[in-house]
């Protein structure tokens, strides 16, 4: 099958700092691709690169098989790669409907006489949100009325009205409860099965293995190699996400150190 | 059960409407001043209502000393949304001025390119600032305290250089008939109040003549505007982008709305907001000083922040403004008919504000965490 969007051995330097190295990676429509990393690990610089923030210094960007330039967000948003930020995708004294339309108002009328069309974008709000489970009162409430989850979901929903074809979720589920993570999680799911391809950020392994079809492993800028489901387990991931230190040598660690501290007590 | 309580059944449905359309009510940013509009005017009712502060003449009095404010108030409060300040307003006033003053009288240009071009520079400069706060990313409090004290100086200065004084008199008298001067210092409705005068239902000087013209061209222009960014920023896509700006800059810049754009545009829009403002004195009194203007930035954000809009930004109306605006108005003048310490009127002020700032945090409050 033909991926969606696709890097060819992409390096990305600010200065000289090598933030992303000799990177492949690609998403296919109608799957769900994670990519999992430490912090510093060179996630976010592969966002924005793929979003259109950052340009590539090496390597090539390829949209279905085309070489192609981002020169920016917009651009990249033209061409149905959308972009969801953790926090920052909502403006949360803004009502749902306008935070939904913003900045592609829905307009009626011509020249002076144009304006938003309040009526009938809340109608497209209500069976937006309807149509994932999510129930609102009012949509000229405001953003900060909703829930993180929601709030994810609402962002999700738009990217998806407007026409995404490639999701990519930053930290999606990181600040939410574990009923809230699983509202998203579940619409996340739902895309896929509309033909989306989502790229999902996280490193919380769990919510990572409850969706995902295939995995990255990012360290220190460098892939660790793309696995599909099935193919590794949480504790190799966690090994390569460490950086090759296990969680048991930490915890080893740890218990020997509060050992010592007790007997010199 | 929950299904019914939330679809609403027969007249369960009925009562949450009602109920949601009274919070959408508080919810409004100008409630605040809407209820404190009404409370002043009762209680100057109570205190002045026989001292001719409620005559014809009285309220006109009002209203062109509210409009002054409100001219500013208007723009201020849209740049605020946005989540900028601009303290160079007062200054830009007096700019403003003495650019008309120098291009009429000094160098003959007819009056109302005179007014144009304080416009058209103006606005440039008024661009530079937003432009300067966007590429920097320097507080705009900054940026424009800067361009305060270099406009003020600047306009002292030009014009001490090259008129001798830093007063231009004469400048309707140098083209007395300029459609300028009743475009921005005339008053409307003539006929009408000569005909009330005439029947004795306002106030007429011995010549029967009524000693309130009309409405004043201010006045009107503070109406035209408060409606015209009120459709702006409700019903316009530049509207929208407004309050996502000042809401949350970066959501805003990653769903493409031009962030530096919006704020240049607006910056233009306060700078020109100065303009009409110095436009509309001089026409009035026919001459400019350089010291016009000098506080007004304070007096338009004090409006601003009575009206409703949130210092921080994302928040606010043009209706709100129009009533703070009012309110600073009906005060500074109501004091004067309840015959007490005229001196106290800024007393009056900063306690009106610090209330506005604590409501309009509370009604934030319930704006944003009410479920």
């Amino acid at each position: 099958m033909q991926p969606i969007i696709e890097l060819r051995n992409v390096s990305k330097s600010f200065g000289s700092v090598l933030a992303l190295r000799d990177l492949n990676f690609d998403v296919l429509p109608g799957e769900v691709h994670c990519l999992l990393g430490d912090n510093g690990a060179g996630k976010s610089t592969l966002i924005k690169v793929l979003a259109g923030v950052h340009a590539v210094s090496k390597g090539e960007y390829r949209i279905d098989g085309v070489p192609t330039i981002i020169s920016s967000p917009r651009s990249a948003l033209d061409r149905g790669i959308a972009t969801v930020y953790q926090d920052l995708a909502m403006v949360p004294l803004l009502s749902i409907t306008r935070n939904f339309f913003l900045g592609r108002e829905l307009m009626r009328g011509r020249g002076v006489f144009s304006r938003f069309d309040v009526a009938r974008a809340d109608q497209i709000v209500i069976g937006e949100l309807a149509g994932i489970g999510i129930d609102i009162r009012d949509p000229s409430q405001t953003v900060g009325t909703l829930s993180g989850g929601e709030r994810q979901c609402l962002a999700i929903a738009r990217a998806v009205y407007f026409g995404a074809r490639v999701l990519i979720l930053d930290e999606p589920t990181s600040a939410l409860g574990v009923h809230q993570a699983s509202i998203v999680l579940k619409y996340v799911a739902q895309a896929r099965k509309r033909g989306l391809g989502v790229i999902f950020i996280s490193h919380n392994i769990h919510h990572a293995f409850a969706v995902a079809d295939r995995f990255t492993l990012l360290n220190r800028g460098a892939s660790q190699g793309t696995y599909k489901r099935g193919e590794i387990e949480r504790d190799q991931v966690l090994h390569v996400m460490a950086g090759g230190e296990a969680l048991e040598n930490i915890a080893v660690e740890i218990e020997a150190q509060s050992h010592r501290s007790k007997e010199t007590q | 059960m929950s299904a019914n309580l939330r679809k609403g059944v027969g007249s369960d449905a009925a009562r949450l409407q009602r109920s949601s359309r009274l919070s959408r009510l508080l919810k409004r940013p100008e409630f605040g001043a809407l209820s404190g509009a009404i409370l002043i005017y009762v209680i100057f009712y109570l205190l002045a209502g026989s001292s001719g502060m409620f005559t014809v003449q009285g309220l006109i009095e009002v209203l062109q000393v509210s409009a002054e404010i409100g001219i500013l108030a208007t723009a201020a409060s849209m740049l605020m949304i946005a989540g900028e300040f601009d303290l160079s307003i007062g200054s830009m006033i007096g700019f403003a001025g003495v650019i008309v003053g120098l291009a009429s009288v000094v160098y003959h240009l007819p009056l109302y390119l005179a007014v144009l071009l304080s416009f058209v520079i103006c606005a440039a400069i008024g661009a530079l600032n937003g432009w300067l706060t966007a590429k920097t990313g320097l507080p705009s409090f900054i940026v424009t305290l800067a361009s305060m004290l270099i406009l003020r100086g600047e306009a002292i200065s030009e014009t001490r250089a090259i008129n001798g004084y830093t007063q231009i008199s004469g400048i309707t008298a140098s083209d007395p008939n300029s459609l300028a001067i009743p475009l921005f210092g005339g008053n409307a409705g003539q006929g009408l109040f000569s005909w009330m005068a005439h029947r004795h239902w306002i106030e007429s000087n011995p010549l029967g003549q009524p000693i309130i013209a009309g409405i004043p061209a201010s006045v009107l222009w503070w109406i035209v505007l408060t409606l015209l960014a009120t459709w702006v920023l409700l019903r316009t896509r530049f509207g929208n982008w407004i309050y996502a700006v000042g809401g949350e800059e970066t959501s805003a810049r990653n769903v493409g709305v031009p962030v530096d754009r919006v704020k240049i545009i607006l910056f233009m829009v306060t700078a020109l907001s100065a303009a009409l403002f110095a436009a509309i004195q001089i026409m009035q009194v026919g001459s400019a000083d350089t010291l016009r203007g000098t506080q007004k930035e304070f007096d338009a954000i004090i409006a601003a922040v009575i009206g409703g809009t949130l210092l921080t930004g994302g928040y606010g109306s043009a209706i709100g403004a129009f009533l703070g605006a009012l309110i600073y108005g009906t005060v500074q003048m109501g004091i004067i008919y309840t015959r007490s310490d005229a001196d106290r009127f800024k007393v009056f002020l900063g306690l009106m504000v610090l209330l506005a700032v604590l409501f309009n945090n509370f009604i934030r409050r319930r704006a944003t965490l009410s479920r």
